[in-house]
């Protein structure tokens, strides 16, 4: 195998990185924020079930957590799993991405003084639009440093899905490798994540630097 | 007809006059407890159109606390506030409290601004954008119109040039005065200030203190917390001292400070002489 169709082979594994990796960031950030409101829910229950959802993700292995998503159906309900690699794939990606995401809005918002609160209740403003107009946009600018990091992790824990042997980046490098004695796809497997985690870096700086107008 | 004489006699009489104004705010039989702490017990407090009422009082007598509950940041466990003969909350024989519904409620809170120690403006706000959004936000009203009142409001502060700036670029001062514009901005009929410089510098506390004198001589009925004496002799139309969660003293601020009648007043005015 040449370099040329390893790496056009390897290509479309890059793809599906990024596919996985984009939807995940897609259906988990707003997730994250509708998991602080529920954790955050005056029905205890709610409140109560949201708090063991979060210590469960966070507190077992994402790559458990996947092949529980994947398997469940079938050793639970007798349910066939065929075509359902990938939105298995998914869900156990958003499912476990928004309980962190949610850990950091939740430190974000509890962060805000309450005096910006008050001001916008004196000032009539309704409970949205303290929270749209006031609140939120200070939160994105505090929490930013800290969802830059969990969006790196992300992008490195995608390789997780080879455990379910979906034909993403790395589980082409481990085969490619395996059938072609070579170390090669590993060094482009790295190449890759790294730029990829550089775009992420840069995209977040610009992100954060629109952001530095005001203390 | 015997109205009429009342009403001849008092137009003769200058502070008798300022006394009848309509009663914009009307607290009574005001409680207030955190846990068992009792923090305000039984305060009446009354406030006329276009009169400046300074609050006076040692740490922790419940001058914020009043306006909290004056302000609805905080509930009250007895009393009645009333707003402009509206009724915001009452309390019935048997002790509950009732707040009124959420649409009186919203047009009761027009009644009134409240002006910060700790200023308390939208840091992610222009100076501008913090006077102007609640009045286009929260009244609904034109925009253009707003800005050439908030532009108007900021040029009675000094600050026409800091339209653009963010809060974070501006003195405490300058940020006291834009917090006082946007207050004003929603046109309140009684503006509350809770100790508005103590966070402040003596030098720029007085370009905040010549903003409010000029409020007052403009008739801006206003009530302020303050640990400024002088200040509040010479601006208010009223002294109140609070200790202890009760009103101790109340009256004309020469007879306050003067000649106060209650030996707590006396002995809190002596602290602040030394
Ligand atoms: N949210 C709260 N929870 C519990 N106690 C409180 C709360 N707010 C105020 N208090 C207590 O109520 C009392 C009155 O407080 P308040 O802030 O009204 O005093 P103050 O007269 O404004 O004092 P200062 O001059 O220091 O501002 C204090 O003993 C205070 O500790
Ligand atoms: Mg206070």
């Amino acid at each position: 195998m040449t370099f040329g169709t390893m790496l056009t082979t390897m290509a479309e594994g890059m793809l599906k990185t990024i596919l996985l990796f984009v939807l995940t960031l897609v259906g988990s950030l707003p997730l994250g924020m509708l998991v602080v409101f529920l954790k955050k829910s005056k029905f205890k229950p709610v409140a109560w079930l949201t708090d063991i959802y979060i210590a469960i993700m966070r507190g077992t292995p994402l790559m458990l957590q996947l092949l529980v998503w994947y398997f469940g159906p079938y050793y639970l309900f007798g349910m066939s799993i065929r075509g359902y690699k990938f939105p298995a794939l998914l869900i156990g990606f958003i499912m476990n991405y928004a309980a962190y995401f949610a850990e950091i809005y939740r430190s974000g918002i509890d962060s805000m003084p309450v005096g910006q609160y008050e001001a916008a209740e004196i000032l009539g403003y309704t409970k949205l639009q303290t929270f749209m107009r006031i609140i939120l946009p200070q939160v994105i600018k505090r929490i930013l440093p800290s969802v830059t990091n969990e969006v790196i992790t992300l992008v490195k824990d995608t390789s997780l899905a080879s455990a379910l042997a979906y034909a993403e980046v790395f589980s082409l490098a481990k085969q490619i490798s395996a059938s072609q004695t070579s170390f090669l796809p590993f060094v482009i497997a790295g190449v890759f994540y790294f730029v990829a985690n550089y775009v992420v870096a840069w995209i977040m700086n610009r992100i954060e630097k629109s952001m530095q107008y005001y203390k | 007809m015997s109205e009429m004489t009342e009403k001849e006699m008092n137009t003769e009489n200058s502070t008798e006059q300022s006394l009848t104004g309509r009663e914009v705010l009307k607290m009574t039989g005001i409680k207030k407890q955190f846990g068992d702490l009792e923090v305000l017990k039984n305060i009446n407090l009354c406030v006329r159109h276009g009169e400046v009422v300074s609050i006076i009082g040692p740490s922790g007598s419940g001058k914020s606390t009043l306006l909290r509950c004056a302000t609805f940041l905080e509930k009250i466990d007895g009393g009645e506030i009333i707003y402009l003969d509206k009724k915001a909350a009452t309390t019935s024989h048997s002790g509950k409290v009732f707040y009124t519904g959420k649409a009186e409620m919203k047009e009761i809170k027009q009644y009134f601004g409240l002006v910060f120690q700790q200023f308390n403006l939208f840091p992610h706000h222009s100076v501008l954008k913090n006077i102007m959004e609640a009045p286009v936000r929260v009244l609904k009203r034109d925009r253009a119109e707003v800005e050439k009142e908030a532009r108007a409001l900021l040029e009675k502060m000094g600050l026409a040039d800091k339209a653009d700036q963010y809060p974070c670029n501006l003195s405490g001062g300058q940020q006291q005065r834009v917090a006082i514009a946007r207050a004003l901005a929603m046109k309140p009929e009684v503006l509350f200030f809770d100790e508005p410089t103590s966070a402040l510098d003596p030098e720029l506390t007085i370009e905040v203190l010549k903003i409010i004198r000029q409020l007052a001589e403009e008739k801006m009925t206003m009530v302020i917390v303050t640990h400024e004496m002088s200040f509040a002799a010479n601006v208010s139309n009223r002294v109140i001292f609070m200790d202890g969660g009760v009103i101790v003293e109340e009256g004309d601020p020469k007879e306050v400070f003067g000649n106060p009648s209650q030996e707590r007043t006396k002995q809190f005015l002596k602290s602040y002489k030394e």
